[in-house]
């Protein structure tokens, strides 16, 4: 099958319709992973939880063949960027026979989030094979900078139990 | 002495093409070199099929795993007495150098693919699992393979020491960089490493380099750039790659749909069976798999056969540039040519995409992705390396992706002399190349 592991990022773009933010792109698409959508880009844990260098690359070539937009916007003191499929990229999708599972429900949970947010998701995901307490301690020490509260951990295993009910 | 702190009563030195000598006198050391779970990555060539291309490029992972033994061993000398600098870490972070690669497996870029397989978590299950690296470990401290293991996955909570072995300017990168270059004999790749030592510092939680040191460091940025054009995603070792996964997914099929092997594939089972252990995975060496492909090359199975032969005989197939997106209508209809030629396209024709080969471009760091590399500047401030520096502001921007599309060319020249099929294939392949 022609660029499968391109053609299911197209999908998850043609449900989102819109994603602002690298950081909450590589978020997102973890997230999906962990909930059994099965994107193929190898993640490792880096500072600001797991990052794919695979799925920067994919990205970046999806922009170069003009099947995704990725349009630069100067914020205070960094850029932030929002990616949005093209016509050429329905065309391409159009004729991919790649199947995945319902994503739309659980993407716009994650888009309702923000960055920040999702960063914790993902890292106490990351951790998931460890019990629930060990796990807000890891992410405690791995985290210490961005100060994560109780109540922000709390929120984040709502948040993960209601994505895993979703389509 | 506790055995943390125990030094051999002489001190060991290997020598090596790249740092010259790599010095071991910690007795922690030397006992995890002589490990089997070592021992094995000199089974493991560091760069997989690349001497396919680069016929020198038969350097293997535990050549590596020393060398980024050896520039954290340095660094660390040069880290002594600094403030942000705990000395307790120096143990943990030789340690977590010398064996940051031990879950390779063979080929393990295709490996992992093929088989949705990761390094990383073999490399933890050495650590933490029932091995000799673990007992070694364990004599240290309890805590201590946990702790390895952290350095290893990154997520151990002094991020200094991870940032040694792991961040936009570590050792790991430093070794390969040199190393790579220096058995593939290429003249890029090369930079002061001397230099940068000497300019790195330790600040807070992360090496931070002195201003002083920039051009040292744009150095190092551009032979990462040029090695991967040149060396890591040379479109030859892709054309080798290619038939190397083909090879696995072929014998993967075969194997799901009750083939006979000639040979049977005994060390294959648990990665065909989808539940790979740690014994089965320590077994299966690039020299074992090399002898499966010698002996499939004479298999029943056309296909398996025949793509074992190109591996083995270094019998590789041709490529042309690719774009996915101009170029979607002719590869459905290539696809479909090829299958009423009767070659089967699933397994020969293939589009390979410049993200199949993940290579970590040096990034500024927008949107928090990666901590980037930050120059300390004489009055202290940070600042990062491409706001300071023009050279590698230029390569930090927008990437140069690529695309190419692998065929066998022997079995299209193969075709009739009168075949319409063969000429509109030419036609295809060829009119813009």
């Amino acid at each position: 099958m022609l660029l499968a592991n391109h053609a299911k990022l197209m999908k998850f773009f043609l449900a989102s319709e819109e994603v602002t933010g690298r950081k909450k792109l590589q978020k997102m698409i973890y997230i999906l992973k962990k909930c059994e959508v099965p994107f193929e880009e190898k993640y490792e844990f880096h500072f600001y939880g797991p990052y794919s260098e695979e799925l920067t690359l994919r990205i970046e070539e999806l922009c170069n063949l003009g099947f995704i937009s990725e349009l630069k916007e100067k914020k205070s003191n960094y850029y932030q960027y929002r990616y949005q499929m093209t016509k050429q990229g329905e065309d391409f999708l159009h004729h991919s026979q790649v199947q995945l599972p319902p994503m739309e429900e659980k993407i716009n949970l994650m888009k309702e989030k923000s960055s920040r947010f999702l960063e914790l998701v993902s890292t106490m995901l990351y951790f998931d094979h460890l019990e629930p307490q060990e796990v807000e301690e890891k992410v405690r020490t791995v985290k210490k900078k961005q100060n994560y509260t109780d109540q922000d951990m709390a929120e984040a295993w709502v948040f993960i139990s209601e994505l895993r009910q979703k389509h | 002495m506790s055995y943390k702190h125990e030094q051999l009563d002489e001190e060991k030195v290997f020598k090596d093409p790249v740092h010259r000598y790599v010095h071991v006198k910690d007795q922690v050391i030397w006992d995890l070199i002589g490990t089997p779970e070592f021992q094995r990555l000199r089974r493991i060539k560091q760069l997989g099929t690349t001497y396919l291309t680069f016929h020198g490029a038969e350097h293997s992972r535990f050549n590596h795993s020393l060398g980024v033994y050896e520039i954290v061993r340095r660094i660390l000398l040069n880290f002594d007495g600094r403030p942000s600098w705990n000395r307790e870490e120096r143990l943990l972070c030789l340690c977590a150098a010398l064996l940051h690669d031990l879950g390779h497996g063979p080929f393990s870029h295709s490996f992992e693919k093929v088989f949705k397989l990761d390094h990383e978590d073999f490399t933890r299950k050495i650590v933490l699992g029932n091995t000799h690296v673990n007992q070694i470990l364990l004599k240290v401290s309890e805590d201590f393979p946990q702790k390895v293991a952290d350095v290893i996955n990154k997520t151990y909570e002094d991020k200094l020491v991870v940032s040694l072995i792991s961040s936009q300017i570590d050792a790991d990168r430093m070794d390969y960089l040199q190393r790579d270059a220096y058995f593939t004999g290429v003249s890029y790749g090369h930079f002061d490493m001397e230099r940068i030592l000497r300019v790195m510092r330790p600040l807070d939680d992360q090496v931070v380099i002195k201003e002083s040191g920039m051009h040292a460091v744009e150095d190092y940025i551009m032979s990462r750039y040029q090695m991967y054009w040149q060396v890591y995603f040379h479109p030859v070792t892709r054309s080798a790659e290619v038939i190397l996964s083909k090879i696995l997914h072929r014998a993967k099929y075969l194997y799901q749909n009750n083939y006979n092997f000639s040979l049977q594939p005994t060390h294959f089972l648990s990665f065909f069976e989808g539940e790979v252990k740690l014994e089965a995975y320590l077994r299966l060496d690039e020299p074992v798999v090399l002898y499966y492909f010698q002996m499939w090359a004479d298999e029943k199975d056309e296909i398996l056969r025949d793509l074992c032969e190109r591996f083995t005989n270094r019998h590789l197939f041709k490529y042309i540039e690719f774009n996915p997106n101009l170029q979607l209508q002719e590869w459905m209809e290539l696809y479909s040519l090829f299958r009423d030629a009767g070659i089967d396209p699933e397994y020969y024709l293939v589009v390979d995409s410049s993200s199949d080969l993940p290579y970590d471009f040096y990034r500024p760091g927008e949107e928090e992705e990666r901590l980037p590399i930050h120059l300390l500047m004489p009055n202290n401030d940070l600042r990062e390396l491409s706001r300071q520096s023009d050279i590698v502001e230029s390569i930090s921007g927008k990437k140069r992706t690529d695309h190419k599309l692998y065929f066998p060319l022997d079995f299209i020249e193969a075709l009739p002399e009168d075949s319409t099929i063969k000429d509109r294939i030419f036609e295809i392949l060829f009119k813009n190349n």
